[in-house]
């Protein structure tokens, strides 16, 4: 599936909801099945701190794809990055650093990725992007030392 | 006091929906909502005689420095000062504290030097001061608080030394909603000459500053935390440091002559108010004290403990909520988190029922440090807001703890 088939699942899956509760239901129920971060990683380094929730990503490059694991300490927030990593994780950093993450919008979450926010997700999809630039430039398949 | 109806229906947008359900709006430490006629005035600057203050010679150059004046004369009858050459308008509390930590930086403030804040204050009562003490290399000393959010007036007595130079506290906490003390701050520290700045953006609009009987040297608050306009504010001083302190901004209006050589400045309180100022806020704002006076400040104050009590009762009720801050004084502000549940969470759900709080470290990260937390959830409320409003948060605060259990 491209990026954008699996952004128009999500705008799909989010349709049948009219209700905030129903929606954000959705994303409590999302946020428990992220692949979480190892532990040991759950540090300075891959930490992205937004005033009101933290976000931890980190990525692993096997030479063609970029894969993310990521947490967060708020559950809406959490459910969310399940969602931007259910769309980027798993792609060529050529695919990550091109999409255009239309789904956020569509489903109404587009509050959530507003620079005001603070709550880490647009540090986030930057920094996912910032990985895949690394790894494109860098074409071998190391984990990056430092952010 | 009007009966509630008839006042919020002052507020218009206290009558609007947010995602369909009706506004609760409990972000009032943030900022107010603004009543009709405090609009009204704004707009008939515009519509009615806009001209620049003090400058012109035409008419309605007058009447918009006689309104402004006006504007002045109004603050300093609701603080109560000796002059009205003592209020300065500024754009806020923050630009208000910025212009004394650097004036008074400049003219009195050495190498080793110190300075006392508290550790309940908004940063904008820090960071200036902390600047200042790295321009100076001054020290920063700090008046902590106790468990029940209450500032340590014996640990602060031990802090005064003959090298403090100013102290600066707030007069209510917009994180805890803790009410200072200010005699108890005041009084030490004029038995030795030193001043006292209160920052006055949470404490102005719940009851009655008179800053005469309180003895601070200076005073500020923002306009639009007491239902006036945005990007106004007041620097009450005492006139005795007024007249002592250097201009912190240069421009027009702020001098007498001026030419290459040399440059005299202007009389109080115009030294301190360089270029263009707001004027249209500072209408604004006096025509927003006037309708805090019309209500009445002692029955907005009963009102509010009304509202403290019953929020408070209400809150206390939910199993595994905290409320932070539990002085003996305080506001209607509660600041509390659920057991388990991140701040951000409970206000977004908060939010989504229409609900409007703050959730985060409210610009006060050393109170969320004291107690090993990363923010809370801070309801703020004021005289417009009402019992059914408090038992709709209850009711909203239930339904945060069903969805993340």
């Amino acid at each position: 599936m491209t990026i954008n088939e699996v952004q128009d699942n999500i705008i799909d899956e989010f349709s049948v909801f009219d209700d905030w509760m129903d929606k954000y239901n959705v994303l409590i129920e999302m946020g428990k099945e992220l692949q979480l971060v190892d532990p040991k990683f759950k540090v300075k380094d891959y930490l992205i701190e937004g005033c009101q929730s933290k976000v931890w990503l980190y990525p692993a490059y096997n030479g063609s794809e970029v894969t993310f694991t990521a947490d967060s300490d708020a559950i809406i927030t959490k459910g969310i990055v399940a969602l931007l990593i259910r769309v980027l994780s798993g792609r060529t950093p050529e695919e990550i650093i091109n999409a255009d993450l239309y789904f956020i919008d569509r489903i109404g979450l587009r509050q959530n990725l507003s620079p005001t926010r603070s709550n880490g997700l647009l540090s986030m999809l930057r920094q996912m992007k910032l990985y895949a630039m690394a790894y494109k430039a860098q074409g071998a398949g190391r984990g990056p030392k430092e952010r | 006091m009007k009966d509630i109806d008839i006042i919020r229906s002052d507020f218009p947008l206290l009558q609007k929906k947010v995602y369909g359900k009706p506004l609760v709006y409990f972000d009032n430490g943030a900022t107010t909502q603004k009543p009709l006629c405090v609009m009204e005035e704004v707009r008939k600057v515009y519509t009615e005689y806009n001209g620049n203050v003090h400058r012109g010679v035409h008419a309605m150059s007058d009447q918009t420095s006689e309104a402004y004046e006006g504007a002045r004369e109004k603050v300093r009858s609701f603080i109560n000062a000796g002059k009205a050459e003592e209020v300065v308008f500024t754009s806020g509390t923050t630009g208000s504290i910025n212009a004394i930590a650097f004036s008074f930086g400049e003219r009195y403030i050495r190498q080793g030097d110190e300075i006392i804040v508290s550790e309940l204050e908004h940063h904008a009562n820090i960071v200036p001061w902390q600047m200042l003490c790295q321009r100076k290399g001054a020290v920063l000393r700090v008046i902590p608080f106790n468990e029940a959010g209450e500032l340590k007036t014996d640990e602060y007595l031990k802090l005064l030394s003959p090298r403090t130079r100013i102290v600066a506290v707030t007069q209510v906490s917009n994180a805890l909603g803790t009410v200072v003390p200010l005699e108890e701050i005041i009084r030490p520290a004029h038995s030795m000459d030193i001043p006292v700045l209160v920052d006055g953006a949470q404490g102005i609009q719940h009851g009655i500053t008179d800053v005469q009987s309180l003895d601070c040297d200076f005073y500020v608050f923002s306009g639009h935390k007491i239902y006036g306009p945005t990007g106004i504010g007041v620097m009450y001083g005492k006139e005795k440091w007024l007249s002592e302190l250097p201009p912190y901004q240069g421009g027009g209006d702020m001098v007498d002559r001026v030419t290459f050589e040399k440059t005299t400045y202007n009389v109080l309180p115009f030294r301190f108010e360089a270029g263009t100022m707001n004027y249209a806020g500072a209408i604004g704002l006096g025509r927003a004290l006037d309708y805090v006076a019309g209500l009445g400040r002692e029955e907005i104050l009963l009102r509010e403990k009304t509202l403290l009590a019953y929020a408070t009762d209400r809150l206390s009720s939910v199993k595994g909520l905290r409320i932070y801050g539990q002085a003996a004084e305080k506001i209607c502000t509660l600041s509390f988190l659920l057991e388990n549940i991140h701040q951000y969470d409970t206000g977004m759900i908060l939010d989504k029922l229409g609900i409007a709080v703050r959730t985060g470290t409210h610009c006060a990260q050393p109170v969320m440090d004291h107690y090993g937390i990363q923010g809370t959830v801070r309801a703020s409320l004021c005289f417009y807001n009402t019992l059914e409003e408090i038992d709709a948060l209850g009711t909203g605060i239930e339904k945060v703890k069903h969805m993340f259990s």
